[in-house]
Parts: C-alpha cells; sequence; structure tokens
C-alpha cells in the first residue's frame, strides 16, 4: 500500500436543476491507493462537512458494480479510465500523485441534473415499462428444464442481461443515444424462448420510447467502450433487425403461422 | 432500335440518384438535429473518446463538403460553368476527353478534386460500416470482415477517382 499525494479534483457543483453550475477544485494531500474512488469521495466529503461546508451530491449503493447506482464522467470518460467496470470499482491506484481529475456528471438533456453529480435517469424506466418483461400467469414456478435453451443462446441472453443500467452507454455517445442500453434489455428478452411471444411488440414500442428521449445511433463504438459490462454493440445490430422485421411482419396473420 | 429512346435510361437512372441525394440530406438534417437536441448542454470538460474516430465523428462534414463537390463537378465537367474562356480552357460539350484533360490541368482544380474524393472516403467508410449495424447485420461469421469491406469500398472509389486528376498533372493523359 501507498499514498497518492497532492491530487486536485476539478469537480462539477450544481445547487439545483436550474443553476447553471461550475467546476470547483478541491485538494486531497493524502490519500491510499487501496481506497475506491467514491471512498475518496467520501474522504472528501467528510472534510467537508467538517468545514461546515456541503458534501458533494453522487450517487451510489451496491459498491461492488452490481446495481448500476454510481456514475460519474471521470476524466472525460464514463465510469473512469478502466474498462468495463462501474466507477465504484475504481480504485485511486489507476491514478498517480500530483494529478488534477476532473469530475462531471452524465449529460444527455434526457439525464437533466437533480444536484452535483446526480442526473435522473428516469427515461431508462419508461423504456423498460414498454417492453422489458414477459407477460406471465404468476403461480408456481414452471420446471426449467421443459424449456431447452441452447448454450450459446443462453451465454448470448446472459450477456445482454448483465446490463445494469447505469446510463454510462448514454453519457459516452457523441448523439446521447441509448441504444446499447435498449439493445440489452431487448435482446435478453428476444433471444430466448420465454420472450418469443412478444418478441416483435417488444422492440417496436421499446425503440419508439427510447426515441421520444434520446438521440440516434450512428455506430461511433463509445457505448460499448464506456460499459461497465462491456456489452457489445453486436446486440444493437439485433435490436435494429428485429424492429426491421417487426414493422414489416404482417402482425394480423399472426395467429395462422 | 434501340429498346429506350436516347437518354431516357440516363434520366431514369439521374432521378434516382437525385431522388437518393435528396432523401439522405434530408435524413442526415433530420439526424444532426435530433442528435443536437438529445445533449442540450455539452461536457463541460473535454471528453476522451476511445472508439470514435474522425471518420464517423466528421460525418456531417464529409456528407457537405461531398455534396458541395458535387455541383461543382456538374458545373465544371457537364455544364461547362466556368471553363467558356482561358488560355485554351474551351468547354466542348460532348467532347468528355478534352474536357477533362483541360480541367485538371489547372493545380488548384485537380487539388480540390483529390481533397473532395479523399473527404468522400472517410464518408464512405463509415458509412459502409454503419450500414451494417444500421441494418442489423451482423453474423459472427462474417463480422470481422465489415472492416475490411468498408476499407475495401473506400479505397477502391477514392483510388480509382484520384487517377484522373493525377493523371492528368502527371501528363499521362492528356492532349
Ligand atoms: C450534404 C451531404 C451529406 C451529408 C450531410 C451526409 C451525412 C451523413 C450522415 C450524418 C450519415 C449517417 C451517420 C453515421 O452513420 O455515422 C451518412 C451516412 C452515409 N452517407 Fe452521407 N452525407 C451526405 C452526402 C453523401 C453522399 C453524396 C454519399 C455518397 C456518395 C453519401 C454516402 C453515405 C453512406 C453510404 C452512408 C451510410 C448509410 C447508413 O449508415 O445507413 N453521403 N451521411
Ligand atoms: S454503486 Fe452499484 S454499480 Fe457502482
Amino acid at each position: 500500500m501507498k499514498n497518492l499525494e497532492n491530487l486536485v479534483l476539478r469537480i462539477w457543483r450544481q445547487s439545483g436543476p436550474d443553476d447553471p453550475g461550475r467546476f470547483q477544485s478541491y485538494r486531497i494531500d493524502s490519500i491510499s491507493d487501496e481506497a475506491s474512488f467514491l471512498e475518496m469521495l467520501d474522504v472528501l466529503n467528510e472534510k467537508l462537512i467538517g468545514e461546515g461546508l456541503e458534501a458533494i451530491a453522487f450517487d451510489h449503493d451496491c459498491r461492488e458494480g452490481i446495481c448500476g447506482t454510481c456514475s460519474l464522467m471521470i476524466d472525460g470518460q464514463p465510469h473512469g479510465p478502466q474498462r468495463g467496470t462501474a466507477t465504484c470499482q475504481l480504485h485511486m491506484r489507476k491514478f498517480s500523485s500530483g494529478e488534477t481529475i476532473t469530475v462531471e456528471p452524465w449529460r444527455a438533456t434526457a439525464f437533466p441534473i437533480i444536484k452535483d453529480l446526480i442526473v435522473d435517469r428516469a427515461p431508462f424506466d419508461r423504456i423498460v415499462e414498454a417492453g422489458g418483461f414477459i407477460t406471465a400467469t404468476t403461480g408456481g414456478a414452471p420446471e426449467a428444464n421443459l424449456t431447452p435453451v441452447p448454450k450459446p443462446v443462453a451465454e448470448a441472453a446472459m450477456d445482454a442481461a448483465a446490463c445494469i443500467g447505469c446510463g454510462a452507454c448514454v453519457a459516452a455517445c457523441p448523439n446521447g443515444a441509448a441504444s446499447l442500453f435498449t439493445a440489452a434489455k431487448v435482446s435478453h428478452l428476444n433471444l430466448l424462448p420465454q420472450g418469443q411471444a412478444e418478441r416483435w411488440s417488444r422492440v417496436e414500442a421499446m425503440v419508439e420510447t427510447m426515441e421520444q428521449y434520446f438521440g440516434s445511433c450512428t455506430n461511433h463504438g463509445e457505448c460499448e467502450a464506456a460499459c461497465p459490462k462491456s456489452i457489445s454493440i453486436d446486440f444493437i445490430a439485433l435490436m435494429n433487425k428485429d424492429y426491421l422485421s417487426a414493422k414489416l411482419k404482417n402482425r394480423a396473420l399472426i395467429s395462422r403461422t | 432500335m434501340p429498346i429506350l429512346p436516347r437518354t431516357v435510361a440516363l434520366w431514369l437512372m439521374r432521378l434516382g440518384l437525385i431522388a437518393a441525394v435528396g432523401v439522405h440530406i434530408h435524413a442526415a438534417y433530420g439526424l444532426t438535429i435530433l442528435n443536437h437536441n438529445a445533449r442540450s448542454v455539452k461536457y463541460q470538460s473535454p471528453r476522451d473518446y476511445q472508439v470514435a474516430n474522425f471518420a464517423s465523428r466528421t460525418m456531417r462534414w464529409t456528407g457537405v463538403i461531398v455534396v458541395l463537390f458535387l455541383f461543382w463537378h456538374l458545373a465544371d465537367l457537364t455544364w461547362g460553368w466556368w471553363n467558356g474562356t482561358g488560355n485554351d480552357g474551351v468547354f466542348v460539350r460532348g467532347d468528355v476527353y478534352g474536357n477533362v484533360v483541360r480541367s485538371f490541368e489547372r493545380v488548384p482544380v485537380a487539388t480540390l478534386y483529390i481533397v473532395a474524393n479523399i473527404a468522400l472516403g472517410f464518408h464512405l467508410f463509415h458509412g459502409t460500416w454503419s450500414l451494417f449495424q444500421s441494418m442489423g447485420w451482423n453474423n459472427p461469421r462474417f463480422n470481422k470482415w465489415r472492416r475490411y469491406l468498408a476499407v475495401g469500398i473506400a479505397t477502391i472509389v477514392v483510388v480509382g477517382n484520384v487517377s484522373f486528376p493525377i493523371a492528368v498533372l502527371a501528363g499521362i493523359v492528356g492532349e
């Protein structure tokens, strides 16, 4: 273990949705390289509170990369410089003494800033509400082996289901598009037998809800690079293909196929 | 007797191309506005892009360059607007070979062609790759070929087009 000395943090402060906001610099004299990025912010916040200043508001919950609550644009990259991890899994050993680290909230019209580094990601809920589920009568769980799923299909569905809904894809996208999120949520169901009944209505509803809030994908690929779960943009292609099929299918005839 | 009267097939193709350009510009404009509005407040600190490349980030600009060039190209070699005067720069309707040589002998004109076609190359490079994703043509068997195809198409178009002004400037093609 060693310590990092003399860090400067440039952090976005914004008292509320209508405040224009600004960067403010804070000094960290010394911090363990084993501290996580969020623990470093905790230490800074304790110091601020001790001085009678207002703590920096940031989102976090599980702190183990599974809930999707943490965010932060760190030095121009969502979730910071480490690939395939969320901000809560980032440690100070990724930085060096004397460095200036810039922290900014996600920026997208659909993700308005609530305070400081916290944004409102509710439009993701609207997308999931539009079709990110299967309709099944409740009751006893059916015998799992009654529905065979080829191993590669199960794995692909699982890769998509790894999405924790953090919004890094939107934050990373130069267009503020939410295609990777939506594609992951569409695909993990559209790939599996249980998702087939609503396959076409699902993709149509989810894509069209997405389009009400977000920009449009032009295939830069930044989302995949930023995703803490490294979800592939292949799922975006899959979603686009299903969307096209959904539009071309004559669903009046669905009862006869 | 030809199947179609003179210039009919030509005009059908031209109308198709003009319509395609119109639809494309309309779509590109809509896309630009949509994506601009999707991030009304920009990032206030510099972004550190990981994979977005020059081609993907300049589609609007390379597209606009190509369209401006297209008009210039038509005016230069189809309508002959500014080739009527000059030392021997005479535009002769129907003398395609002579018109090309006389136009490309002017270094600024040849340079413009080369620059515009390189812009077209970047546009086609990202456009070709983009098309596969947008249409959902995704198959683990050929996915790695998409980038090669994009490079291939862009290279063939750019090298082919740029060979004309270069051949004239180098004196390989002349009157
Ligand atoms: C005003 C002129 C133009 C503008 C503003 C423009 C802009 C754009 C934009 C914004 C895209 C989609 C962005 C992306 O996927 O990253 C695009 C795609 C494309 N453009 Fe253009 N462009 C123009 C002219 C042209 C011309 C003249 C050609 C052909 C010679 C062309 C060929 C393509 C192709 C093949 C694509 C890919 C289509 C797809 O992904 O579905 N563009 N253009
Ligand atoms: S806090 Fe749960 S993923 Fe980071």
